[in-house]
């Protein structure tokens, strides 16, 4: 109860003062009403008001101070509140006295150290013990009333970084090391440590006991990570694993809360962050007032948890109010989503948002408020009294795919495999895809396919084409008139659900309705269609009028190549001269006839007798609108079809797209690829790629393992010479040089060289070259 | 324990020599030392030819300006011939106005590093930085950075190994694979010239009998004849692929006069005149400029810490109280002071001929001029020259990437 009411007098508001100098540490006095501050040039003492820093001494006293007083660390006695420690950069230890008379205050000066003192500490209970810990790799415990050490550790290892007494038991200590260990020590037995560890790769520069838990210890290094150790036990365990953003320069458990600790850091960022150590992906609170380093990092008083210290290398001292953190979580996004092996998606939303009105479940979706047995739920953690986090509870939703239905991504494989990107001419791979399109049940790109060719192929013979044209394009403005309205309805549609997120890409490329195979594209709407109701408030507002099984038919209808069309009609006649045509460079010449000799069904049902334009448009004509067909594909997840088109239109659509565009289909297009495991179309696609970024793919990682030739073991990670038996691996049979480019070797007797040198030498010879009596062939 | 160690350098030797076709004197000098020469030939080959956002044409035309700010023959010549095996434009080496104005930019940066590295403030990083058609990101100002330190340093070391005033004996095998030098006859002690395509028998015996305890000596002896046969009939070696001459001659063409790379050549080193407020101490490699150059260059930052490590780590003969006082006093000389040594130990420990000498090699790594003073320091074994010369190579080093990146931590936090 005395704590309490002790702690409720604290108060005061988030507040600075600047400092002379930068400040490299800080320290409280036991009733937190004044706080020290110790660096190169700076030793003050500060008086906290409620509205301000009053600077109440200046320690550095003296025309020309000593280095005694360039302190690397300072530390307040918390039983004797007269008493001060700071270790000096030049290796000195010193204690000041605030109740002496003269201006002076320096106490005992003790010179044992060789090397910079890092960090001094005192005893928590025992008035005049004091320990040191220095780059000299000592660490040294000091009996106040004697002019020397009474004893002095030998780490054995590098330089000591920090020194700190355990708050429960009276005789040990930990210090942590620069080469990553922790020591853990007892006053009484400098002859050897306790146990040792490593907690961190590289120096660990701070640890800190918890106040309450007995063994618990917290290290940070400069491994960015902050450990939590629990020592009760045998084995020294790690409990808890903080990944910071940059070097952990000062860590302290937060007081009266058992699982916060704040940090600061060494180097680039400037922020303190509390942490949670439950939590350890996001940052408790943060504050963000220091324009450099924070250097010192202490909580005013030591069972309350809402005022924090800090000084800092941009010479400012600080004292940060909780309320006034920031708060990182409120601003992180509580949505997530997985695929599952086999397609399944599982989705966790904020349940406020997951109880909104949902529409008919149907196809494998099956909500799971609160956890499934099947689904073991870590997100849904029980409430805990003690977790300063805002509750957010999580519904999962797990749409299933359904049993029996196309295995996945099927068409996709299939697809990859059977298209044509290049080898033959224009019309022809227009109309072998289009075929395998229309094989696999995908109208839609068949008909694009189609489109292409006819919109790019050259016309041969003028009257031919035209004779044919009457079919063609006859049919646009029919087309139109009935499609169009129901397909921009349609594609608001999409559009409104497609800025969701990504579900909708992941969506479609994992989907297995197999009713929807058409498109990828409506393939995610329709599944999407079922389940949205867990997605967004506002798509559901947008979709509530219409039912499901109207818009199911609206679907259909836009798959007759819409996009087209649309920018047809609005340049109804452009005749142009045939002439002007072939400025688009062609695969090759032949294409032409391909043309418009056979109707397409589609066409074919449709015959109107009027010519609406003369069909010599010339292809580029054509490019916005095939161009905004490719981003509408690709907008709806199925690059595929985007990135062959572009292949196979080559020139003559790649300067209406941006590089970078292109750079990132061609990307995700070899991505889906390489997961599906089809190399040999992803490597079909990096070459006919004109992409600088994609092209160079093929010149990464194109490491080699090999293994010597004499020992038969692999090689070391570079040079020619093998590790074990130390001889030259992969020696030329004609020239005994390394070969560092071409090997060829007989298959037969295993012996071979320089490409150059073994052709040669088969032209004399019919005998291997290696003597091994091998008659070796070169062909 | 002897022998395994020898074994160690013999093989790290063979490795080098085979996967550059050349063994550098540079190495065979830190032989004495395979520990350590592991560790910088890893970290030479990374900043050279590992990942790193510079093209790598570009690194060795940093190295060329680096080197040639002290006249480093050697190393100019030996960067020039690999800027251009990397595919570097030839034009680029007719000195450094015909370089690409952002490589000019770094002009400056370099001139200061070489010589009054406390000079270098955050204006230089802001200007190399500073948006626009010419600029530099952060990621590869830093491994600029990085290359340049390195480069002075070694200059440091070749001048006080001496490698630099030999360059004309300096073994000067093609690389790649054509004939000429056969490392298996080298390894036999055996100094047949490469065989005539025609005699293979025996051969695979022959390499089978690769000895690995094969010395230095017989390495340099073979290299030497070698080179003297090359150059006896330059002719007679006709049978060698083509590009091996193009190699030879652009080689011959590189290795011309430096200081074509270098404006304002009359900046040096001056005395660095103390100034109180410039302390040091807080900006150390352990915990600063580890973790700046290891963000902005992943995993440079770790092998360096191996070099300065195994560089602490190399016993030194005497005591390790001189290594200490070497090195800080090296630092010294670039300005840096450490509140806790006492600055008069480094006159009690060393002569005044090793001051000289360490001074010399720090800061006037200049062959082209005359030396300030004589380099009257003679130690009792070779080694313990190479010993030194590493200290000096290595605080150099860890001095100048400390200016620097002091520098790039406060431009970022301004």
């Amino acid at each position: 109860m005395e704590k309490m009411t002790k702690v409720s007098t604290i108060n005061g508001r988030t507040m600075f003062c600047h400092l002379d100098a930068p400040a490299n540490a800080i320290s409280v006095c036991r009733d937190a009403t004044q706080v020290v501050v110790a660096g190169r040039n700076i030793f003050k003492i500060y008086g906290l008001e409620e509205d301000g820093f009053v600077e109440r001494l200046n320690l550095r006293v003296g025309r020309k101070p000593s280095l005694n007083f360039s302190c690397a660390d300072v530390m307040w006695h918390q039983m004797e509140e007269n008493l001060l420690a700071t270790a000096a950069t030049n290796g000195a230890v010193v204690t000041w006295n605030l109740a002496r008379p003269c201006r002076n205050k320096q106490e005992q000066l003790f010179t044992e150290h060789k090397r910079t003192v890092n960090k001094v500490c005192f005893h928590p209970t025992e008035v005049h013990m004091l320990l040191s810990g220095s780059q000299d790799g000592f660490m040294k415990c000091f009996d106040l009333r004697k002019k020397e050490s009474v004893s002095t550790f030998s780490g054995q290892s590098e330089s000591v970084r920090d020194v700190q007494f355990s708050m429960k038991d009276y005789f040990t200590f930990a210090a942590s090391f620069e080469n990553g260990n922790v020591q853990l020590w007892d006053i009484r037995r400098p002859d050897r440590y306790e146990r040792m560890f490593t907690a961190h790769t590289g120096p660990v520069f701070c640890c800190d006991w918890h106040p309450e838990d007995r063994g618990w210890l917290a290290t940070g290094g400069r491994d960015k990570m902050v450990k939590v150790w629990d020592m009760s036990t045998n084995r020294v365990k790690e409990i808890y694993c903080v990944q910071t953003i940059a070097s952990v320069a000062r860590v302290k458990w937060r007081p009266e809360r058992r699982y916060h600790l704040a940090t600061c850091s060494m180097m680039v960022d400037h922020n303190i962050y509390v942490w949670d150590v439950r939590r350890p992906f996001i940052p408790f609170a943060t504050f963000e007032e220091h324009k450099d380093v924070t250097t010192g990092i202490v909580w005013r008083h030591q069972h309350d948890p809402y005022y924090l210290l800090s000084g800092s290398k941009d010479s400012t001292l600080y004292q940060h109010m909780f309320k006034d953190a920031s708060r990182p979580v409120d601003r992180a996004n509580p949505e997530g989503l997985c695929f599952g092996l086999f397609g399944d998606l599982a989705f966790a939303a904020k349940e406020s948002l997951m109880t909104a009105p949902s529409s008919v479940g149907e196809v494998g979706r099956k909500t799971y408020p609160g956890g499934d047995r099947r689904y073991p739920i870590f997100f849904f953690k029980k409430p805990d009294v003690t977790e300063q986090f805002a509750q957010v509870s999580s519904a999962l939703s797990v749409f299933e795919s359904e049993a029996g239905s196309a295995v996945g991504m099927d068409w996709f494989i299939k697809t990859a495999q059977s298209y044509l990107l290049s080898g033959k001419p224009f019309g022809e791979l227009c109309e072998h895809n289009a075929q395998v399109a229309k094989r696999l049940n995908r109208p839609q790109e068949s008909t694009t396919w189609t489109m292409l060719r006819i919109m790019f192929s050259e016309p041969a013979n003028p009257s031919m084409s035209a004779n044919h044209n009457l079919n063609k394009s006859g049919n646009l403005p029919l087309v139109n008139s009935f499609g169009m309205k129901e397909m921009s309805a349609a594609l608001n549609e999409r559009n409104k659900e497609n800025r969701q997120d990504n579900i909708h890409n992941l969506d479609s490329n994992h989907n297995n309705n197999d009713d929807n195979e058409e498109t990828e594209g409506s393939e995610g709407q329709a599944e999407y269609l079922f389940g949205d109701a867990e997605l967004d408030d506002d798509d559901l507002y947008s979709m509530e009028h219409e039912n499901p099984a109207a818009e199911e038919t609206e679907y259909l209808l836009p798959q007759e190549a819409f996009p087209i069309r649309h920018e047809i009609m609005d340049h109804p006649s452009a005749p142009e001269p045939l002439q002007e045509k072939p400025e688009s460079p062609h695969v090759s010449g032949s294409e032409a006839e391909s043309m418009c000799l056979t109707p397409m069904e589609s066409f074919s049902l449709i015959s109107v007798s009027q010519l609406l334009f003369s069909p010599h448009l010339p292809p580029k004509f054509f490019c916005p609108i095939v161009k905004e067909m490719l981003c509408y594909y690709a907008e709806q997840g199925d690059v595929q079809t985007a990135v062959s088109v572009l292949i196979v239109l080559g020139e003559r659509i790649r300067k209406e797209i941006d590089e970078l565009t292109q750079e990132h289909w061609y990307m995700s297009y070899i991505d889906l690829l390489q997961r599906f495991e089809l190399w040999n179309v992803s490597n079909e696609v990096i070459k006919l790629s004109t992409c600088g970024a994609i092209t160079c793919l093929n010149q990464a990682s194109t490491t080699l393992h090999i293994n010597c030739s004499n020992c038969k073991r692999p090689m070391s990670n570079k040079g020619w010479i093998c590790d074990r038996c130390h001889q030259c691996a992969s020696v030329c049979a004609v020239c005994h040089h390394v070969v560092k480019g071409l090997f060829v070797w007989c298959q037969g007797c295993s012996h071979g060289g320089h490409l150059e040198h073994v052709k040669d030498w088969l032209k004399q010879s019919d005998h291997c070259p290696a003597g091994c009596g091998h008659l070796c062939e070169y062909t | 324990m002897v022998n395994s160690e020898k074994d160690r350098a013999s093989l790290l030797r063979v490795k080098a020599l085979a996967s550059r076709g050349r063994l550098d004197t540079v190495s065979q000098q830190m032989a004495s030392h395979p520990q350590y020469l592991e560790s910088f030939l890893r970290t030479q080959h990374y900043i050279l030819y590992m990942d790193g956002p510079l093209p790598l044409p570009y690194r060795h035309y940093i190295a060329i300006m680096a080197a040639a700010r002290h006249h480093c023959k050697y190393l100019v010549s030996l960067h020039s011939a690999q800027f251009l095996r990397v595919g570097g434009d030839p034009s680029w080496l007719q000195g450094l106005e015909a370089a690409p104005p952002r490589l000019q930019q770094l002009d400056h940066i370099n001139k200061v590093l070489a010589h009054q590295p406390w000079l270098t403030a955050r204006s230089h990083i802001q200007a190399l930085l500073k948006t626009g058609e010419q600029c530099w990101s952060l990621a590869e100002l830093v491994q600029a950075v990085v290359l340049l330190a390195h480069c002075h340093s070694l200059c440091s070391f070749v001048f006080g190994s001496g490698s630099d005033p030999d360059i004309a004996a300096t073994p000067r095998v093609p690389h790649g694979t054509p004939p000429g030098f056969c490392l298996c006859d080298a390894a036999n002690g055996n100094t047949t010239l490469s065989p005539a395509p025609g005699a293979p028998a025996g051969k695979t015996q022959r390499r089978r009998s690769l000895d690995s305890s094969c010395e230095v000596a017989c390495f340099r002896e073979q290299i030497q004849k070698e080179e003297k046969e090359r150059k006896g009939d330059r002719k007679g070696v006709s049978q060698t692929l083509p590009h091996a001459d193009a190699e030879e001659e652009e080689e011959a063409m590189c290795s011309a006069d430096p200081s074509r790379f270098v404006k304002d050549p009359e900046f040096g080193y001056q005395e660095f005149t103390r100034r109180e407020e410039d302390h040091f101490q807080d900006y150390s490699w352990e915990d600063h400029g580890f973790s700046l150059v290891n963000r902005l260059y992943s995993d440079i930052g770790h092998l360096l810490d191996e070099r300065f490590r195994n560089v602490a780590s190399l016993p030194f003969p005497h005591s390790p109280d001189l290594k200490r006082a070497i090195w800080n006093y090296i630092h010294c000389i670039y300005g840096i002071r450490y509140d806790d040594y006492d600055y008069g130990e480094v006159n009690r420990l060393m002569e005044r001929g090793m001051k000289l000498y360490i001074k010399a090699v720090a800061c006037y790594p200049d062959s082209s001029k005359t030396p300030l003073c004589p380099l009257s320091w003679a130690p009792v074994k070779a080694s313990e020259k190479v010993h030194v010369n590493v200290l000096v190579m290595e605080a150099r080093l860890q001095a100048e990437l400390l200016y620097a990146l002091r520098a790039i931590t406060q431009y970022m936090i301004a």
